[in-house]
Order: C-alpha cells, then structure tokens, then sequence
C-alpha cells in the first residue's frame, strides 16, 4: 500500500508535536468506515477469535493474521461506564463533556470489544446485553471520529 | 537456580497529599535512608540501585539520573523500571532478580510518586493507544467503572458490596500513621459520595499521593546476618495480557489468574485462602477487592462478597487484607507497588506495629496497572529450600 493511502490521525485545533502511523490495519478499517460505513474485523487462523481493533498478530497464538471479516455494524453492550466527573482531555487540552457514556461494544462477529460513546439520552436503558447501533458522522475523514456514538435500540 | 533471597529493611515517607516542602530527590532521600536505618546498613554497602516511577508524571523523565544525590545512587549501578501502576512491584522483582543472579548482594529499591506536581488522568492518557483507546478514555477510572459493571452484571454483585471493602480498608488506615487518608467511613457514606464513573463512588476510589518507599534485598547467608527475622522472597510473577482495551476480559483479572496460579504452582501452596496470613493487595478501588481475590483463588467466582461481608478480610479475621489501609487510603502511583511489598515484609519482620497481624508465616503482596497487568510476590518467614 502506497504512503499516501494511510491516514492521518489530527488533535483539531489543540497543537500537539506527534504524528501517528496508523498502520496497514489501521488504515484498512479506516478507509472502510469513511467510504462503507463497514466495520473490518480480523480473524486468527489458528484460534479462530476475531479481532477489533484489526491488527497483525495474534498475542495468544503469536501468529500473522490475514483473515479479514466484516463484523457489525450492530451489537451489544459488553460493558460500559457513565462519566460523571469533569476532567481535562489531554487530546485536545478541553474539558470533557460530562457526563457521557463510556461503552466497550461486542460487535456482532467480534470477539472482542470496541470502545466508543453511547448516547445517554436515556441512561435507564443502557446496561450489559443491551443492542446498539452506530450513528456515523455526515463529515467523515477516516477517524475514531467517523462514528459519531452509539446508541441503545433496544 | 539463583541465590536465595530476603527483604531486611524498609522505608517509607509519611505519605501526604502534596509535599512542597520537598523536591523529588529529597522525597527519595526520606524513604532511602529510613530503609538504611531499619537495615542498620549505610550507602556505602549498596551495590546497586533500582528505581522508578511512573513515565511522564511529573513530566520530569529519567529519574534515574536526576535522582542520584538523593537515591544514593551516585557513582553505583543503578536503573530504572517503569510498567505503569505495577511499577512499585516491578521495582521489587527487578531488585530481587539482581540480588538472585549472585551478580549483586545488596540492592537497594525505591519507588516514588509526587502526584501534586502531575495531571494525573492527562499522564495516564499516555500510556494508551492515540488512534483506538484515547477517544472515550478517561484515566484510570472508566476501565474500572468497566470492569465493575461487567462483575456485578455477570455475578449479581451490588455497589453496598464494593462498598464494604472501602469501609475496610479506610478503618484499617487509622492503625498506618504512613497512610495519607486516616478518617473511617460508614457504608453509607460511600454510597452517598458523589458518583465518578457509574457504579464508582469518590470514596471508592485511591487518592493521589506524593510519598517514596524503599526496599533492601540482600542475599542467603547475608541477609540472615543483617537481619534477625528478614523476608524471605518465595516467589514471584508477572503478566500483561492484551494490546487494547477492548481485548481485556471484564469482570475477571486474567493477569491476576495466571500469575497467583504460577506462584501456588512454584510453593506447592494448595490452599491460599489457608495458607497466606495477610495480604497486602494494590487495590486502587473497592471493587477490585472483591473480584482479584477471586481470581487470586482465595474464594471461588462471585463468592467474595459474601466472604468479605463476613468479615474474613478485616484485621482479625481470616486472612486479613490491607492492615496498611491499602491504596484507597494512599496512592504515590510509582510507590504504591513497592509499599505494598514493604508492608507485606514488615508483616513477616514483625516490625508493622499498630497494624500487625500476629504470626505471620505467608503474607502476599501485588501490583497492578490501568492496563489490567497484575504481578506479585509472595513473602514467607522461613527461609525456602
């Protein structure tokens, strides 16, 4: 893959004297959230679990993995958090909007969990097993930030 | 094999939550030189130095080089390590791996941490992935606010039962004149404590703390020679488990599983529950007293809160945790690992005073991180063969 298909991730108007390579991974699940709205898993030939974040090893197995599937874009609250207390977000050197929901999201397909915002619209209906979906952004750039949060469709 | 090896003397700042009073190295210097003073050694007997402390927290690297007026460590070998919340441990199994390897007979180790001169949540940040962890991230607490949600979803545990452990460790404090938080709570004062991240309350939680603490090893027959009751290190483990946060089991503490099954394996210990006297656990927050002491294998999955409501953990009971009030009463973050060991030691000494627990044979202490690692020592009076 050629340098200018990777993506740059940027802190908005915080200056911050760090560049970060994505990697291949990275900039494949990237690219597909930003042109698709497809989230891109990674499944371990030998234990057969299917990674999100993508990335291209294995830890348990100590194996490459090559295996991309689609996971989502629906799925369930694995485990989450409510932020209530206001605290300096040293990525953009501004004050974190409390509260906000904090989840770690089991994708359908996935076996591991994916950590974005839950809307807290209404906080009674979040709990453990809860199914969500994605609200994309109408901006995106190939980011985190493409996915705007999640919310509870239960 | 290496070289058997033995605690033989301790040192600790009385912690506090902000020392102006001092710089980093004179921090240092106080926990250095009361460990000299309970070992009856002096510098000139060190052969080398470990040190750490978390990376960027004073946004002052390099603590190794800095440090050396106070440390002692002019002239010495020294290093340092540094793997997050566990460093205070890490400091410790790095020390006693030195002394082990018949490289080095006396080593000394110190951990510090002055959290007032830090953005906590900010330095922490750092430690996580910039494109997938940091977007939600929150410091220390939304993983886990995470990892409780998950246990009491998966167990039927209740935030009345976090917060006992809370109750216990804040009432412990009031023995440790080194701990920075000494006011007991009631159960409901907890409950009532504004709410940080559903279901942790502020008095769930550790504070953040300046304070040092510092560790002498020695080696076999030497340390017998220093020290007329030393601690004997029986064995010790170490686990990270996973590159994201999304990776991590919640509601279990797998890195906490594996080491303690690594170590009962290595001492032929069968019942921990049993056979441990004390243990002083890095608990940064009450609910990590139920669930890791589960995965520790003291009591089986889902049974801690029972075990803890009956009292088994409070000074007296069982098998008593945290006699020092543990980290929710004091968290010098690159210390608080190392203080755990030191109270652990003291414990098997019989130098721990007010908070003593009688005949201490076995006493286990921990270290944990943000990142869900877990590594551990354990402690023992006789001297392993």
């Amino acid at each position: 893959m050629a340098d200018s298909n990777h993506i740059i991730i940027e802190s908005g108007d915080a200056v911050q004297p760090f560049t970060y390579s994505i990697g291949m991974h990275g900039s494949k699940f990237f690219t597909e959230i930003r042109d698709n709205r497809r989230f891109m898993g990674i499944r371990c030939p030998k234990c057969k679990k299917v990674y999100i974040p993508p990335r291209g090893v294995c830890g348990d197995c100590f194996v490459e993995m090559n295996d991309w599937v689609e996971v989502g874009p629906g799925g369930v609250i694995g485990t989450f958090t409510i932020l209530r207390f206001a605290f300096i977000d040293p990525e953009t050197g501004h004050q974190k909007p409390v509260p906000y929901g904090y989840g770690f999201i089991r994708l359908d397909g996935a076996d591991t969990l994916f950590q974005h915002y839950i809307s807290v619209e209404d906080e009674k209906k979040i709990r453990i097993g809860a199914r969500v979906e994605p609200v994309f952004s109408m901006n995106p750039k190939g980011s985190i930030r493409d996915i705007e949060f999640f919310r509870v469709i239960d | 094999m290496g070289k058997r090896v033995a605690i033989v003397g301790t040192g600790q700042t009385f912690h506090k939550s902000h020392r102006p009073d001092v710089n980093g190295q004179e921090l240092i210097n106080e926990a250095v030189v009361r460990a000299l003073q309970d070992a009856d050694l002096k510098m000139k007997d060190i052969d080398a130095v470990v040190i750490g402390n978390m990376d960027h927290f004073e946004g002052i690297n390099y603590v190794d080089c800095w440090s050396v007026d106070g440390s002692g460590g002019t002239m010495k070998p020294i290093i340092k390590l540094t793997t997050g919340g566990t460093t205070g441990c890490t400091v410790a199994i790095g020390g006693y791996h030195l002394v082990a390897s018949g490289m080095f007979d006396k080593v000394l180790i110190i951990g510090w941490e002055k959290n007032s001169e830090s953005d906590t949540t900010g330095a922490i940040t750092t430690a996580f992935d910039p494109i997938w962890d940091r977007l939600v991230f929150a410091g220390a607490i939304s993983g886990l606010a995470a990892e409780a949600q998950a246990y009491m979803a998966r167990y039927g545990a209740t935030d009345r039962d976090g917060a006992r452990v809370s109750v216990r460790d804040r009432r412990h404090a009031m023995n440790n004149p080194h701990a920075q938080l000494r006011k007991e709570v009631a159960l409901e004062e907890v409950l009532a404590s504004p709410m940080l991240a559903d279901p942790i309350h502020l008095l769930d939680v550790c504070p953040r703390t300046d304070g040092a603490c510092a560790v002498i090893m020695a080696s076999g027959e030497l340390a017998e020679k220093i020290a007329p009751k030393p601690d004997w290190i029986w064995a010790t483990a170490a686990r990270h488990s996973y590159t994201y946060l999304g990776d991590a089991d919640y509601g279990r503490l797998t890195s906490m599983r594996e080491g303690a099954q690594e170590i009962w394996k290595k001492t032929g210990i069968k019942e921990p529950r049993k056979e441990l006297d004390v243990i002083e656990l890095y608990q940064p927050y009450s609910f990590g007293g139920l669930i890791w002491i589960e995965d520790m294998g003291i009591v089986g999955p889902g049974e801690a809160p029972q075990y803890i409501w009956d009292g088994n953990t409070d000074m007296g009971g069982e098998l008593p945790i945290n006699p020092s009030g543990g980290v929710i009463s004091c968290n010098p973050i690159g210390a608080t690992g190392l203080i755990r060991c030191a109270e652990a030691a003291m414990q098997v000494m019989g130098k721990a005073e007010g908070r003593q627990v009688p005949d201490v044979n076995f006493a286990f202490s921990t270290g944990f991180g943000g990142c869900w690692w877990t590594d551990m020592i354990l402690h023992g009076r006789k001297k392993p063969k």
